[in-house]
């Protein structure tokens, strides 16, 4: 459901009318007396589908869009790889088509994110799903009848769905690896206290804008022998890797689940777009007998989200209450082709399907451990092409390295600096102890010496009494009052009066340093 | 009647009470014995001088008895009324006046001791004409500089750094012809060089202008440390003019202090002195990096004042980061308050100050002491920069540069290679701001986009006061 309350509730305070199509929200456990008290109105799909902008979760059908009105805004879920007759009818309608599976990966379109938000729910429902076929505790157990081990869960791609399957699995007690061919997501996985799994060849995975690269032969061929190589060990293993629009890659052929122990659950993100397990079947648990007994459970459902419908629909219509707003909900709804995230998502407008934009994504090396919007996409066809992103690295290693070389010669030059500086002020020295007078020598001694005592003794000063130090400086620098003292003489001389003025100004050095010190001094106190 | 060989050893015991005077100021539990050292040591000293005084004169001369007691009690009343009056909050300028008086007093002596004339001959009479050149040089960059910084720092001039053009040029004229007028000086016949010492006194006052013109409000805290050094230096020429070594010992110990704290406050912004007095930020380009083009992009979360005190109330740890817009807002009050209704929570609350926070060094402490927070709780960047990663909650109130991540990954970023407290590897930042403007560095904030970032934006004395009220309910 694309809207609840309280997304109502924020869109109605941002101006909009809204019309809801009755019984819409009962699934999500959401009645429509809830959604007028938050101000909607409730009519029949006619009448929803009749407003200027229609708002809606599944891709609609040919009657549907008939039933718009030309010039109006229509935003949902589209997918035109696999409904490749939608655009043409949303332009035939004159309909301004939005497909929100497209909304840029961009961390200002974050919060306008559908996909992310609904991978994070399927990542965290799959391991519930899991959870409740295996038959084992996911933690370790230690009881008076003996102790069982972890359950060990492997999920392969570490994007929204995957980060979030490792966090429910790890919040389980399980003992959790991922895979992921981007090296940016080590930290992530490591950050939720799972095990990083990696092949071990030269390759790095980021591709623009945060999605995997298509890899090499030779880095598949590994990869599908480290999954191997894991089958033996896990008991669960959950598969993310989604492609948009096309068949999902096989990552878990038949023999890998062959070498799984008996009991294990495979779960299948990917099961919609035919899955990445080779034995998947949507919307089924296939009970998959192991040549050596037992069996492992294939879990291919494809409506993990609905299975959380109330909190899937708020996060949807979170999501669509910020693209809205985006859109200009204050002042009047608009489609802007020049907003970098709403032109992605446009698929048609004034009865015309457009072109895909021009790509201009940034280089996701900065990016890409923050957003957190990232999927897993892994092409599976070979491909000897060497994708920017490794070439992109190459310079800023260099600026790296460049800077350091720099810093190391800034350094240097320091170190010449002073050894020069240290030869000019010893000549200078000795320069003075040729000419200057004996006496002056003697001050001269005293005063070096205590310049050196002053920076011993200043440098264990906390830095919390740096303030009160100053202060105690000031007074203490008020010593200058005894210049003037000496300088007053008998007569009303210029002397005298210069002597007073400068007695006059240090004693209010002394007096006011002292005693500011001490009121500050005061207000220090111990817990 | 003369006591040299007494009047010696006495000014070296003020000498020695002024150092334990500083070594006291070490910790928090020996600070106030340490002041109260100084407070002897200065009287030891005052009262010595006016023994040698009495001694130099065959009778006590009324008219000076007079002038030096109206001098100390005015002056002294003075100082007590400033100490008493000044808002914790203000301290910065009441150190930045401070030093000018130290500078004035030292341009005083020095005229004054050139005025009375000295019974030197030859290389003795070239040393001490030197000696009143140097104290009063340094003593009116001194003074015309902490004019301009006290001027800065109570807003009265504008905080934005004066950059005339060519203005090495024009400082190394100034201080080439302040050297070089030094010749005719001291070559003048009799008092003659009257004139000359005026005209350099005047020179070195707009060399004191003009540097601190140049610096921009937030390196006020190095401005400041470095004026202090230089007072202490104005001490100590006085003290060669007049031969005295109290008065040398005094001003070394000051002008090292001075010195330490520049050097503390430049470390912390990982730049150079000379970089602070010559530099300010963006001087290549000619002008302040504000507006860069590569502002970072993203969305900005907001959180209002009673989500905000959900947070705090549910968390296990807090740690709260004040700034300089703490002081401004005078939000400390506040954030004891808080901080109270935390604790009694069983919330384990703490701050952590970076040491430029604020517009003096240590300012940040005071003002929270002043609170009544305890000074216990009260952590510097070392010391805590280790715990954000296991705390729920961050408060930055009023602070943008020194929370800023782009010091230590944006290699572009002005204030690149500076330390900054890594607010944000904790599970919630939560900013106070007024609005999205850039720090006193000018430059951008990516911690406000963060992902684990929330702005409360209003006024922190409001937001706190809000905070508050949720926090008790």
């Amino acid at each position: 459901m694309a809207a609840t309350p309280d997304s109502v509730k924020k869109l109605v305070e941002l101006g909009l009318e809204l019309v809801i199509e009755r019984g819409a929200g009962l699934a999500s456990g959401f009645d429509d007396a809830s959604y007028e008290k938050a101000g909607a109105s409730i009519g029949d799909r006619a009448a929803a589908l009749g407003a200027d902008v229609v708002i809606h979760v599944r891709p609609p059908t040919a009657a549907d869009i008939a039933a718009m009105k030309a010039g109006a805004i229509n935003v949902s879920h589209v997918y035109p790889e696999r409904h490749p007759e939608l655009p043409e009818l949303f332009a035939k309608q004159k309909v301004t088509a939005l497909a929100l599976e497209r909304v840029p990966r961009v961390t200002r379109a974050q919060k306008m994110d559908v996909l992310s938000s609904m991978a994070n729910l399927a990542g965290y429902r799959a391991i519930v799903e899991a959870a409740e076929c295996y038959q084992g505790f996911f933690s370790k157990q230690v009881t008076a009848a003996g102790s069982t081990p972890p359950a060990r869960v492997l999920v392969i791609g570490a994007g929204v769905a995957g980060l979030a399957a490792v966090g429910a699995a790890r919040a389980l007690g399980a003992e959790v690896r991922a895979f992921d061919t981007r090296a940016a997501a080590r930290e992530q996985v490591e950050s939720l206290g799972a095990t990083f799994l990696e092949v071990q060849i030269e390759e790095k995975g980021e591709g623009q804008g945060g999605y995997a690269k298509v890899m090499s032969k030779e880095f598949i061929e590994a990869e599908m022998a480290l999954f191997r190589a894991q089958a033996a060990e896990v008991n669960v293993i959950v598969t993310t890797a989604l492609v948009p629009g096309t068949k999902a890659p096989t990552l878990v052929p038949r023999d890998v689940v062959d070498a799984l122990p008996p009991g294990s659950i495979v779960v299948d993100l990917a099961a919609e777009q035919g899955g990445n397990c080779e034995l998947t079947k949507p919307d089924e648990i296939v009970l998959h007998p192991l040549p050596g007994g037992g069996h492992v459970s294939i879990i291919g459902f494809t409506d993990l989200q609905s299975r959380m419908a109330s909190t899937a629909s708020r996060l949807f219509a979170g999501n669509l209450v910020h693209l809205l707003t985006e859109m200009g909900a204050k002042t009047g709804l608009r489609v802007d082709l020049e907003n970098d995230v709403v032109r992605p998502a446009l698929l048609t407008h004034d009865g015309e399907v457009l072109p895909p934009p021009p790509k201009k994504e940034p280089s996701p090396a900065k990016d890409a451990p923050k957003a957190a919007a990232a999927q897993v996409q892994i092409k599976l066809a070979p491909s000897s092409v060497r994708p920017p992103a490794a070439k992109e690295s190459e310079p800023s290693k260099e600026t790296t390295k460049s800077s350091h070389g720099h810093g190391a010669s800034a350094g240097g030059q320091t170190g010449m600096m002073g050894r020069v500086g240290g030869l000019v002020l010893a000549s200078v020295l000795l320069a003075v102890g040729h000419f200057a007078p004996s006496e002056f020598l003697e001050h001269f001694t005293v005063f070096v010496l205590a310049c050196f005592v002053g920076w011993q003794v200043i440098w264990s000063v906390t830095p919390a009494l740096h303030t009160p130090l100053m202060s105690v400086t000031n007074a203490v620098s008020g010593i200058i009052i005894v210049g003037g003292m000496l300088e007053i003489g008998p007569d009303l001389g210029l002397a005298t009066w210069l002597g007073t003025a400068a007695v006059l100004f240090a004693a209010i050095n002394v007096a006011g340093g002292f005693l500011v010190t001490q009121r500050m001094l005061r207000m220090f106190r111990r817990d | 009647m003369s006591f040299g060989g007494e009047i010696t050893i006495a000014y070296l015991i003020a000498g020695v009470l002024f150092i334990r005077s500083l070594s006291g100021l070490s910790k928090q539990s020996t600070a106030q014995g340490g002041n109260v050292s100084g407070m002897l040591g200065m009287a030891l000293a005052i009262v010595v001088t006016a023994i040698v005084w009495v001694g130099h004169h065959t009778e006590i001369p009324p008219v000076g008895v007079s002038l030096l007691l109206g001098a100390i009690v005015i002056g002294g009343g003075i100082g007590a009324v400033l100490a008493k009056r000044v808002e914790m909050t203000g301290m910065p300028e009441l150190v930045a006046i401070l030093h000018s008086f130290v500078g004035l007093a030292a341009v005083f002596v020095g005229l004054g001791s050139y005025v009375e004339g000295s019974d030197h001959t030859g290389a003795e009479l070239v040393v001490h004409l030197v000696e009143i050149w140097v104290g009063v040089a340094v003593g009116a960059v001194t003074f015309t500089g902490s004019v301009v910084a006290w001027g800065k720092l109570r807003g009265s001039i504008s905080g934005k750094p004066l950059l005339l053009p060519g203005r090495h040029v024009l400082n190394a004229m100034v201080a080439l012809s302040i050297i070089g007028l030094a010749v005719p000086f001291a070559t003048a016949e009799g008092d003659t060089g009257l004139t000359w010492v005026l005209v350099m006194t005047g020179l070195a006052g707009l060399l004191g202008v003009h540097l601190v013109m140049a610096i921009g409000g937030a390196d006020m805290p190095v401005v400041v440390s470095l004026l202090n050094s230089y007072s202490g230096w104005a001490a100590a020429a006085a003290g060669f003019v007049l031969v005295n070594d109290a008065l040398i010992v005094t001003g070394a110990l000051v002008g090292s202090s001075g010195a330490i704290l520049s050097i503390v406050m430049c470390r912390a912004m990982n730049r150079s002195i000379l970089n602070v007095v010559f530099g300010g930020f963006g001087t290549e380009g000619g002008t302040p990096a504000a507006s860069t083009a590569a502002a970072p992009q993203g969305e900005v979360r907001e959180l209002k004042a009673d989500e905000v005190a959900d947070k705090l109330k549910s968390a296990k740890s807090v740690i709260i980061v004040p700034g300089y817009g703490m002081a401004v807002a005078r939000a400390q009050q506040a954030v004891h308050d808080l901080t109270r209704a935390l604790k009694e929570r069983g919330v384990k609350v703490r701050f952590a100050i970076h040491p430029v926070a604020g517009r003096l060094p240590g300012h940040m402490n005071v003002l929270l002491a002043e609170a009544g927070v305890p000074y216990d709780l009260v952590l510097e960047m070392e010391e805590i920069n280790e715990d954000f990663a296991t705390t729920d909650v961050v408060l930055v109130i009023g602070a943008n540069d020194i929370v800023n991540p782009g010091a230590l990954d944006d290699a572009s970023s002005p204030i690149y290679g500076m330390p900054v407290l890594e607010v944000w590897k904790s599970a919630l930042v939560v900013v106070l701001k007024r609005g999205m403007a850039a720090g006193y560095a000018g430059v951008e904030n990516p911690l406000f986009f963060h992902e684990r970032t929330r702005m409360l934006f209003g006024d922190a004395k409001k937001s706190m006061d809000a905070l508050v009220a949720a926090a008790k309910s």
